[in-house]
């Protein structure tokens, strides 16, 4: 056992947990933050995809212990129900998703990529090309891209149009 | 998962003396190799001794012509290196083309040399490059490093502090990846070397993990070009077989990635 402290998602938390315990178990079992989905608990598919200082990781390929002493964030921590975030709101907006499993981690690796390449320095192949680690079963791809590319846009304050 | 104990070392003398205590012992880099190996219970570590924080292997330096680079540094950071990318920009491109964006946030440069894996891209471009790895007990060239599919010349407890890369006067790094994971179902790395001997490292086709093909570069050292290897092809009978495509497929794409090589670097 070891006790794991962290800030998720802003606030400082910890829990004893078993060595093994990954971190996307602390987050869900643990912490009882629930938006982080196990898509293949293979390390492929990115459902779990989370924050840590400020990078995307697979949070099934990590262990919570790991990642104390970080600053971890989940989808929980980027937006809320009354104030999404930019993302979200695109990914509402463009309808990018179809039974919205894959989401919350497609939606914590876009805004990885637009941290990385900067607001509006998005195009459809670079986004393709980024979205490598998630897999949407669905094959939803086209409006996921749509959301992104439009999120990303607009965070550069690039007037876009909706359609 | 079996249960295990985990150690965040402050050095690299604390991580020996952690890993010389337990019983079986594993370092853990980024744990995108080892940690879905112990999912799935094929590992099985007593302790795990974490190395990410250790200073000393953590980082990317510029020597007397060479570039190092600590083992604990990763994919991400290498792909994004303006030092890597100004004077060894193939080796860059390597790592910015390793799995996906997540996986390239938490996998080393360390922890992918000592896994060895026949499909693993670093193992092609220390060999092109004739690479020193530098571990907690003394320094290998790649030849001597990488024993076969899965191996190395590593010891049980032995850790791999850094790794040094000559820089080269041209050189560039093709991998045809498998769709789904992105390992290499064939990457080929030519180097045209400072006193003007030529390397060319293969992965993800042989059988016995990375290797070299002489013949291509004895052809490129008298004629740099993509021509040069277009006629030259490795043996079938050594190449890997699997679901993702057979030994003749493999040995196929060796020379198509080896003149594709050749091509990009100009
Ligand atoms: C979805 C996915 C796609 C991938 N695609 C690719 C790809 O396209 N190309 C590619 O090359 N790789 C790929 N990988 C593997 C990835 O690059 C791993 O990060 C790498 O192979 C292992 O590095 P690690 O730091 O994660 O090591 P770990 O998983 O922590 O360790 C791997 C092994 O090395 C040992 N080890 C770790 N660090 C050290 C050290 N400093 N000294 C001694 N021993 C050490 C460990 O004990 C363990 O045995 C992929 C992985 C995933 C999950």
């Amino acid at each position: 056992m070891s006790k794991v402290s962290m800030v998720l998602n802003g606030k400082t938390v910890s829990s004893d947990v078993e060595d093994r315990t990954l971190l996307v178990s602390f987050i869900r079992d643990v912490r009882g933050l629930t938006g982080t989905h196990v898509g293949c608990d293979t390390s492929q598919c990115g459902a779990c995809v989370v924050h840590v200082d400020g990078k995307a990781v697979k949070a099934c390929t990590m262990l919570a212990v790991q990642a104390s002493g970080s600053d971890v964030v989940t989808l929980e921590g980027i937006g809320s129900a009354t104030s999404l975030h930019p993302v979200q709101a695109a990914f509402r907006e463009h309808h990018g998703l179809q039974c919205g499993f894959c989401t919350p981690g497609m939606i914590m690796s876009a805004v990885d990529m637009i941290n990385r390449h900067g607001a509006g320095n998005l195009d459809e192949a670079t986004i393709r090309d980024e979205l490598e680690g998630n897999i949407c079963r669905c094959t939803g791809y086209h409006n996921i891209v749509k959301a992104i590319k439009a999120a990303s846009d607009q965070m550069a304050g690039m007037s876009q149009a909706a359609e | 998962m079996y249960e295990t104990t985990y150690h965040r070392a402050g050095s690299v003398a604390e991580a020996s003396d952690l890993m010389s205590k337990a019983d079986d012992g594993k370092v853990l880099g980024g744990g995108q190799t080892l940690l879905p190996t112990m999912k799935q219970r094929l590992a099985a570590p007593s302790d795990l001794v974490d190395v990410t924080k250790v200073a000393e292997m953590n980082g990317i330096s510029e020597g007397d012509g060479s570039v190092s680079i600590g083992a604990a540094t990763t994919h991400a950071e290498v792909a994004s290196s303006d030092l890597v990318k100004a004077k060894l920009a193939s080796l860059a491109g390597l790592a910015g083309g390793i799995g996906d964006p997540a996986v390239r946030h938490m996998g080393t440069i360390g922890g992918s040399v000592a896994n060895n894996d026949p499909a693993a891209d670093y193992p092609a471009a220390l060999v092109a490059l004739g690479a020193t790895v530098v571990t907690s007990k003394r320094s290998l060239s790649a030849g001597d490093f990488f024993t076969g599919m899965f191996d190395t010349a590593l010891d049980e407890d032995e850790i791999v502090v850094s790794v040094s890369f000559p820089l080269i006067e041209k050189g560039a790094y093709a991998k045809y990846p498998n769709p789904a994971s992105r390992y290499a179902m064939a990457g080929v790395y030519v180097a045209k070397h400072l006193d003007g001997s030529v390397r060319v490292a293969v992965t993800g086709a042989g059988q016995d993990g990375v290797f070299r093909v002489e013949g291509m570069e004895a052809a490129l050292a008298a004629n740099w070009s993509p021509d040069a290897v277009a006629n030259i092809t490795v043996d079938a009978n050594s190449m890997l077989h699997d679901i993702h495509g057979s030994a003749a497929y493999r040995a196929n794409l060796v020379t198509v990635m080896a003149k594709r090589a050749v091509k990009a670097a100009g």
